[in-house]
């Protein structure tokens, strides 16, 4: 079975200074198509790192990432921008979305740039709003939307372009209990409903509850890695 | 790539629009920068411009012609035929609008009280009145009527220096063709008014047959000063000439006042100096906005990195955002000098330097000119600069590493 995302002896070190920190340790991880993960772990665990390799947004200092077979390794920014823009779709905790435009836009905007024309960006744009219920608040700007409504927005624009792959930091961090629970509803759904594959990292009880898999960091290191068989 | 551009005109569009004091304080700063270098070459052209006119209109004319020496010994030996074949024929030339015949010596101006070295011309003032300041620069009494007129016309400051006054008489005395000093009275008929002390001073005019009279000289000039219908005719018709005749010498009004061909340089690069200034200070502004404007925005440039765009995107979306601006304010610019210059009318009044402009030869109303050439340097500068300016903070957008972007709030 082919690998959406394959870690292989993944370190990072981070040198501040003198300081040298150890933010992941010969992370070994592999993941197939349609799986919901969930990463749990302390503060400082290297939950965000992970994610961030696995995303192409920095290099680990050691060790090999493959999305879909490649070795990402081997792109350059040119490159590994185009293989976001065509393979992942990523939510982070806050601030996730362009302020200059609307919802509309902001979920357009990957379309825009993958080239799709103008009609069928406004159809699957309106398609997807309505689906994460932002129906009529597509005209607004982020600051005139609630931190939720502007998550959802945020997992719309994510999952529009089909990608193989979300990558989600602490996505409900900033949301209340109802909202959280919205949201990952809305992740599971769309999980289930085109396959795709989620990395969530988080703190929330809810979503390691909820997900498939559950792996465990601690000090930058795979300690446990738990499948259950509770969603919805 | 047409719809990543289209997003990106409009992202940078936006985003130029977001921090509205900023962006209105660094578009205020280069419309200041290009009214300042384009109203200041205008003034400044202007400034030549005048005085390359006083000059023209003070009596040198576009082309001058002389006894081959007069000019390093302008004595009464060296004069010229006015009539002669060759002078008649140089006379015949298209390019010529007016001309004007004079003996032009040194003399001296004695009244009841005073005396005064000055340059005496006797003219055809049908001629004369219409080639120099003079036709139309007696505020008293009247200009000479004949070649025959026995009446002379001085300056205001002469008049005051020699404490004399209209319906005076005065005496003129010059060496004559016999190397005798000789003398002939005159009455005053007419005090003109120059733009400048000097020239009101240095010049007085009387009718040609009077002087000829006076001098014993038949058919002789010191100089024909010519008018063309176009400046820019002035070397082709000198260089037409050089070598005419050898009893002539035949010569641009530049060449007799070798400071102003200089001055002309010397204002081409000065005013490419001042460009350079005043867009240093613009460039300050530019690049101190867009960085901080980077800085503030460092989160959404890792996001958009995430979401794919490419770095290359990124930089265009930022150096962009600069050149909309500089457009903006070329634009404004150039409108806000075209007023201003209109809005000062004929030109400005510098009388309150009356003393430095007299020293420069000029007089108290600047003119703005404004010259393609002018309008294109400056603006030039600021656009091609000022987007050479506008890719470094966007350089430094593009360069980011998004993961380390993204978790600065
Ligand atoms: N850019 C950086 N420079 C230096 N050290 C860093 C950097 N990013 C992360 N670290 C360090 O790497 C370690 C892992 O950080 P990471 O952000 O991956 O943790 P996390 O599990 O996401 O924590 P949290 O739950 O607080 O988000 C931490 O010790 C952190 O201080
Ligand atoms: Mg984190």
């Amino acid at each position: 079975m082919k690998h959406v995302v394959k870690c292989e002896n993944i370190t990072k070190i981070f040198e501040q200074g003198l300081i040298k920190v150890n933010a992941l340790t010969d992370v070994n991880i592999s993941v197939e198509a349609g799986e919901f993960i969930c990463l749990s772990g302390p503060s400082g665990s290297g939950k965000s790192t992970l994610l961030n390799m696995i995303g192409g947004l920095d290099t680990p200092t050691s060790g090999e990432v493959y999305i879909d077979g490649d070795e990402i390794d081997t792109l350059n920014r040119s490159q590994l921008a185009d293989m976001r823009l065509h393979k992942i779709g990523f939510v982070f905790q806050a601030y996730n979305l362009i302020p200059v435009l609307s919802a509309q836009e902001n979920v357009e905007m990957v379309m825009q740039m993958q080239g799709i024309d103008k009609h069928t960006r406004h159809q699957r744009s309106s398609a997807i709003l309505k689906e994460v219920g932002l129906e009529g608040l597509e005209d607004r700007k982020p600051p005139e939307l609630s931190g939720g409504q502007q998550q959802r927005v945020a997992v719309a624009r994510a999952i529009v372009s089909q990608p193989s792959l979300i990558l989600a930091d602490e996505p409900t961090a900033n949301l209340d209990s109802n909202s959280a629970s919205n949201l990952i509803d809305l992740m599971l759904h769309i999980n289930k409903q085109h396959n795709t594959t989620f990395i969530i990292s988080t703190h929330d009880p809810m979503i390691m509850q909820r997900a498939r898999k559950l792996v465990k960091l601690h000090d930058g290191q795979i300690t446990d890695i738990i499948s259950q068989n509770n969603h919805v | 790539m047409i719809n990543s551009i289209r997003l990106i005109f409009a992202l940078s569009w936006r985003n130029l629009w977001r921090n509205k004091r900023r962006t209105l304080i660094i578009l205020f700063a280069i419309i200041l920068g290009v009214w300042a270098m384009i109203v200041t070459a205008a003034f400044m052209r202007g400034m030549v411009f005048q005085m390359l006119e006083d000059t023209v209109d003070n009596l040198a004319g576009h082309v001058q012609i002389h006894h081959p020496q007069y000019l390093d010994d302008p004595v009464i030996d060296n004069s010229f035929n006015p009539q002669s074949a060759a002078v008649s024929k140089l006379l015949q030339d298209p390019r010529i609008a007016l001309s004007s015949t004079r003996i032009r010596l040194a003399a001296v101006i004695v009244s009841e009280r005073e005396s005064s070295g000055i340059t005496m011309l006797g003219i055809d003032p049908a001629q004369e009145s219409k080639v120099s300041f003079i036709g139309r620069s007696v505020v008293e009494g009247r200009f000479l009527d004949s070649t025959s007129d026995n009446g002379i016309v001085i300056g205001k400051a002469l008049a005051d220096k020699l404490q004399t006054r209209l319906g005076k008489r005065i005496v003129l005395m010059s060496q004559d063709i016999n190397n005798e000093i000789a003398d002939r009275g005159f009455r005053i008929v007419g005090i003109f008014d120059a733009p400048l002390d000097p020239t009101e001073k240095s010049f007085i005019f009387i009718a040609k047959d009077n002087a000829e009279k006076m001098l014993g000289l038949k058919n002789k000039a010191s100089e024909i000063v010519l008018r063309l219908h176009n400046t820019d005719m002035v070397n082709s018709l000198v260089n037409d000439y050089a070598q005419f005749d050898k009893n002539i010498d035949v010569m641009s009004w530049l060449k007799a006042e070798p400071y102003l061909e200089m001055m002309i340089e010397l204002m081409d690069s000065s005013m490419f100096i001042w460009y350079l200034i005043v867009f240093l200070a613009m460039a300050f502004g530019i690049i101190n906005t867009l960085l901080m404007a980077v800085f503030e925005r460092t989160r959404e440039f890792g996001l958009f990195q995430a979401l794919g765009q490419k770095p290359g995107f990124i930089l265009f979306q930022v150096w962009l955002e600069a050149v909309l601006m500089i457009i903006v304010g070329l634009v404004i610019g150039n409108i806000l000098s075209w007023l201003s210059v209109l809005a000062t009318g004929d030109g400005i009044d510098v009388s309150v330097f009356a003393r430095g402009m007299e020293m420069l030869n000029m007089s108290n109303i600047i003119p703005f000119v404004i010259t393609f050439d002018d309008l294109i340097v400056a603006n030039l500068t600021v656009a091609i600069l000022g987007m050479l300016t506008g890719l470094y903070p966007a350089w430094r957008a593009s360069r980011l590493v998004p993961a380390h972007a993204i978790t600065r709030i």
